[in-house]
């Protein structure tokens, strides 16, 4: 029910009504974009944009930045005990 | 896939898992039980038991598999309501899947489509909408249900019927609200509780700011996580730290989706189109108070509620069935009598069996059947001494 997919935005097929394509791993499905565009972020400038859909509607941009520094943390994290594993502290 | 794979990571899991046990045992040293810890979402209890992330933890953690899986919740009565609206005849029933085999009180969607409803299953209000489009001789209802996550698409869709003047359209609105739920929770005295992971989507929409009154009334610490295992993990580890600097606080994990407003577009539709219901009934939890959503009067011609007849009869659960204290976390499954045995995910009694979300089915799909994980059996304490 509370199922989110990311996928691309690879076309806007009606401005007019906020509808686009989007891509999730190779299959393409319309879904709704009015919940993630505003005056800074038009229509026009989402495609190529990374969204969480769900049931038919973007609800939500992905924040690169935010995305990499989750993954540098816990990168971090596994070379600290990895680290110290072979250190024989673990 | 791009924001998928890279959060399933194994080197990555055994870093934060190392952690997670370091925390563990620091705050279980003086304690006879486990650091029990509540995920709110029925997904997040879906992605526990798909990636065995229970039996990855160790025995000083415990998750209680909380009250937000849209269908375990839904009450009887209120699916008696929806078949009710389905059996008229001319009229075309829309729903999401997952809520076509919950049980009513005398049977479920299914079976109604079955005796000859015309019920179908959609993947979007938008394509409700549509059937309504084509079909425009007949009354088109969509079965509006779940969390904060899909209201504003419901919301939308409403909007979208009213700006084309769609007429045969309406709603059968039961969306519920998370925060309500969780003081609910809190106030039982049965609950024992150390902290939450927050749901990742429901938040995306109303943003962290709601949480704040479980962090500074109820003291308990809250990490808003997304859905893949690193996530939980990750998530798991910042509710610990918390606990370890006796910290209550609202934490983000799942920034890369969630910002702290939510989603200002959806929750703006959410205000046109919905107002808070003084009391909504909870499977489980029964009545609670401001814990619901109903059409508000100026969009009264798209709501089934006000267009159709309905029974608004309160129905008790089965005797057997022990899904109010599974929803609460006072039970597991199979503490359940009937969990395996009268009630499985084809024949569902209670309705814990029947989303792939509920504790019961997932209990049941990844084989908790009688006993909990071989992990788990052993004693808190003994489980520590052997791992030092």
């Amino acid at each position: 029910m509370c199922l989110g997919i990311p996928g691309q935005i690879v076309e806007i097929t009606s401005a007019e009504q906020k509808l686009a394509i989007i891509d999730v791993g190779g299959v393409k499905r319309q879904v709704n974009i009015a919940c993630i565009v505003d005056t800074d972020h038009p229509v026009e400038s989402c495609v190529g944009d990374w969204v969480l859909v769900h049931v038919g509607f973007a609800m939500s941009r992905v924040d690169p930045t935010e995305a990499a520094e989750t993954l540098s943390l816990l990168e971090e994290l596994a070379e600290v005990h990895q680290a110290m594993a072979a250190s024989g502290l673990n | 896939m791009k924001y998928v794979s890279e959060y399933r990571d194994p080197q990555k899991v055994d870093g934060v898992l190392q952690e997670i046990r370091q925390l563990g045992e620091a705050l279980t040293a003086k304690k006879e039980r486990p650091i029990k810890l509540m995920e709110i979402c029925g997904g997040h209890t879906h992605a526990i038991f798909k990636y065995g992330l229970e039996d990855l933890l160790p025995p000083t953690i415990e998750m209680i598999h909380g009250p937000g899986c849209p269908v375990c919740i839904m009450p009887k009565g209120r699916l008696d309501d929806a078949i009710a609206i389905a059996e008229n005849p001319n009229v075309i029933f829309t729903t999401f899947g997952d809520a076509m085999r919950v049980p009513g009180s005398k049977h479920s969607l299914l079976q109604a489509k079955a005796k000859g409803a015309d019920i179908r299953m959609v993947y979007s209000p938008l394509d409700a909408l549509q059937i309504a489009k084509v079909n425009c001789d007949r009354p088109v209802v969509f079965f509006a249900i779940g969390f904060e996550t899909t209201a504003p698409s419901t919301a939308l869709t409403v909007l979208q019927a009213a700006a084309e003047g769609i007429e045969n359209f309406s709603l059968f609105c039961n969306h519920v609200l998370v925060v309500p739920a969780l003081e609910a929770l809190l106030s039982n005295p049965d609950l024992q509780l150390d902290g939450f992971i927050g749901p990742g989507h429901v938040s995306m929409v109303i943003g962290t700011e709601p949480y704040r009154v479980i962090a500074e009334r109820y003291r308990k610490p809250l990490v808003v996580s997304g859905f893949e295992p690193l996530d939980l993990l990750q998530s798991i580890w910042m509710v610990l730290q918390q606990l370890v600097e006796q910290r209550c606080e609202v934490e983000n994990q799942y920034a890369r989706f969630v910002q702290s407003e939510g989603n200002p577009v959806g929750l703006d539709a959410m205000r046109q189109v919905f107002q808070v219901r003084e009391a909504f009934e909870w499977r489980g939890l029964g009545d609670i108070p401001q814990s619901g959503l109903k059409m508000r009067p100026e969009y009264a011609q798209f709501d089934a509620e006000v267009k159709f007849t309905l029974p608004h009869r309160q129905v008790a659960d089965h005797k057997a069935c022990a899904c109010g204290e599974i929803l609460k976390g006072v039970k597991k499954p199979w503490e359940c009598k009937v969990f395996g045995t009268g009630c499985t995910p084809e024949h569902p009694i209670g309705a814990c069996m029947v989303s792939s979300e509920g504790a019961c089915a997932a209990y049941y799909k990844y084989g908790r059947l009688s006993l909990e994980s071989p992990a788990k059996k052993q004693p808190l304490r003994q489980e520590l001494e052997m791992s030092t």
